[in-house]
């Protein structure tokens, strides 16, 4: 039973504290305003390396 | 050298195997032992029989045979569980299609493991296993990491899937939903699950992109979420090393909340991250525009991550759970609306600018449907985890079309388009055999699961009701057999809504044969190995 309170009271205390203040850290990071370049080449980023891996290949290495 | 230790530890396996089958305290065992026996000397032959061969250098090229073997498991697996869904919910409809010399195997008690496991770890994990090797290579302009360890994740995963199905029919099962296997498939599960994980994380970390895409985000997070669910939810002591009965080490009310906890789980991160991943990729490849929002996309991941794990105790309303414990998973349900919300959106929302493509492309309309069906089984969940309207919806058949608008309409969907998307291009050709037989596909496929969720819903919310009727003095109005002889209409409507389903399934896979058989061989224009 004592592990159970002291497991119960810190999961509604700091531990709820610090998950949310995670979560909420977590969610406005993409907020960033220096974000939105990356974020535009990381999504275009797909539209690359269809066929083979970048870099290794002879055809890639004379273009 | 390397073969000489695999040739040993095949040996070893297989003889182990023979011994254990020898053994063994109970069928279902025994016929599993000789199984593994028989994949252990299969595999020990060919490893000797290409033992020496000179190894190409293909590190310039993405390892892409293992994720054909993938397409063409997955399209296998979905026709044999969308087959076995078919003959179970004919059983339901005519109880007489359980025969009498079947008793015992073919029964349904004994076949719907074997469809829901076929569905949900055969069609929907080779689907997420393909998928998470194309999407990884792809974003990471790298091979994938390990050799050919992606070789011995896909045949493992295809020995997990025969030894559970074959176990199920036979009676092996540890009585947890979704979670059958018994200990030792459940091992062999965790061996192959840390060598995906190996190859998956591998292959990040050697890319060749400075940043990782948000899909291998939503992969990876299933890929992790599932190995701690599947470890602590199959913690369990075996009777004998040569039977397949086990203890569960938790009881109880602990361990219903530990099952569903896994189980709710599954769904989050099996059934949703995962295939999250495959629409964050293949939806933007296939319309040729980037996703909608990039931030939208951190955000439903994040949103995802910290609320799914809390849904669980939502399974348990009015048990032996505490109240706080299920009123946190109702709670927690509820806020789940935002980020799925937000991420049907964000998939919707990249074709605005083509939403032409609606019309011209039958694989668009596909992934469009699935993603709209992904935004209606997000809504209709949180919504039946509400206690009040769990009371009335929880033990009928409105969980069973709820379950299935998500896994035939999102899932089924889905994995698909992800099919058509990928058959042309792995095996080299120009394009798909036929765009008329993907339309008929498409509409087959929405008219059996708007069928199934229709008829599910009306049958559920009125067995409901009649279960909860009272006459006037307070008795229960209707017996529980009125309510079976009720339902009957509402489960023929269902079983033919899963034979068009599976119709649909078939012309799939006539129509990407012919694909790779018929159609010509795009003119080869780098280094790519033609397909074999």
């Amino acid at each position: 039973m004592e592990t159970y309170s002291a497991l119960r009271h810190l999961a509604d205390s700091w531990f709820l504290l610090a998950m949310t203040l995670l979560f909420l850290g977590l969610c406005l990071w993409p907020f960033r305003p220096w974000a939105k370049v990356t974020h535009q080449d990381v999504a275009a980023s797909i539209f690359r390396n269809d066929d083979h891996p970048a870099d290794a290949t002879p055809a890639n290495k004379e273009a | 050298m390397w073969d000489y230790f695999k040739l040993a530890g095949l040996g070893f396996v297989a003889v182990c195997a023979a011994i254990a089958a020898n053994y063994a305290h109970d069928l279902a065992y025994q016929v599993n032992a000789l199984e593994v026996m028989l994949a252990a000397g299969i595999a020990f032959l060919w490893v000797l029989r290409t033992a020496g061969d000179p190894k190409p250098d293909v590190q310039h090229e993405y390892f892409d045979s293992v994720i054909r073997a993938g397409a063409i498991a997955t399209a296998f697996w979905g026709v044999v569980g969308f087959l076995v869904g078919v003959v179970i919910a004919s059983q339901l409809a005519f109880p007489w299609l359980n025969f009498e010399f079947l008793q015992g195997f073919g029964n349904f008690g004994r076949l719907r493991p074997l469809h829901t496991s076929a569905v949900i770890f055969a069609f929907g994990g080779n689907a997420l296993i393909m998928s998470s090797f194309y999407i990884v290579q792809r974003t990471s302009a790298a091979r994938l990491f390990g050799g050919s360890l992606g070789w011995f994740v896909f045949w493992g995963w295809q020995l997990v899937i025969v030894l559970a199905a074959s176990g199920y029919v036979l009676g092996a099962t540890q009585a947890k939903e979704y979670a059958e296997p018994v200990w030792y498939v459940d091992i062999l599960i965790t061996v192959v699950w840390v060598a995906f994980l190996v190859t998956f994380m591998g292959t990040l970390l050697k890319r060749k992109e400075p940043h990782i895409y948000v899909a291998n985000w939503f992969l990876l997070s299933m890929i992790l979420t599932v190995a701690m669910l599947h470890l602590v939810n199959n913690l369990a002591i075996p009777v004998s090393i040569f039977g397949s009965e086990q203890v569960q080490l938790f009881s109880g009310v602990q361990d219903a909340m530990v099952q569903w906890w896994y189980g709710h789980n599954a769904v989050g991160f099996f059934l949703t991250a995962g295939f999250l991943g495959m629409m964050y990729y293949f939806v933007p490849k296939q319309i040729e525009r980037p996703i909608y929002s990039y931030k939208l996309s951190i955000i439903h991941f994040w949103a995802l991550i910290f609320l799914y794990i809390w849904a669980g105790p939502h399974h348990l309303h009015y048990t032996a759970l505490p109240e706080w414990a299920s009123t946190l998973g109702m709670v927690f349900s509820i806020m789940l609306w935002m980020p799925s919300w937000g991420g049907m959106i964000n998939g919707l929302m990249t074709l605005s600018g083509a939403w032409d493509k609606l019309r011209t492309d039958p694989i668009v309309r596909m992934m469009v449907v699935s993603i709209g069906f992904y935004g209606m089984s997000t809504f209709e969940g949180p919504m039946m985890s509400i206690k009040a309207v769990n009371s009335l919806s929880h033990y009928t058949d409105w969980t069973i079309g709820h379950v299935h608008s998500g896994a035939l309409g999102w899932n089924g969907m889905i994995t698909f388009g992800v099919l058509y998307y990928l058959v042309p291009r792995l095996w080299n050709r120009e394009g798909l055999y036929s765009l008329k037989l993907v339309s008929w596909h498409f509409w087959l496929a929405t008219i059996g699961i708007v069928l199934y969720a229709s008829s599910m819903w009306v049958t559920g919310i009125m067995e409901g009701l009649m279960w909860r009727e009272v006459d006037a003095n307070g008795f229960l109005v209707n017996a529980f057999a009125d309510t079976v002889a009720a339902k009957f209409p509402m489960y023929v409507v269902r079983a033919s809504g899963g034979a068009l389903f599976l119709t649909g399934a078939l012309i799939m896979c006539w129509n990407l044969w012919m694909t790779v058989r018929a159609q010509p061989a795009k003119a080869s224009q780098n280094s790519m190995v033609p397909a074999e």
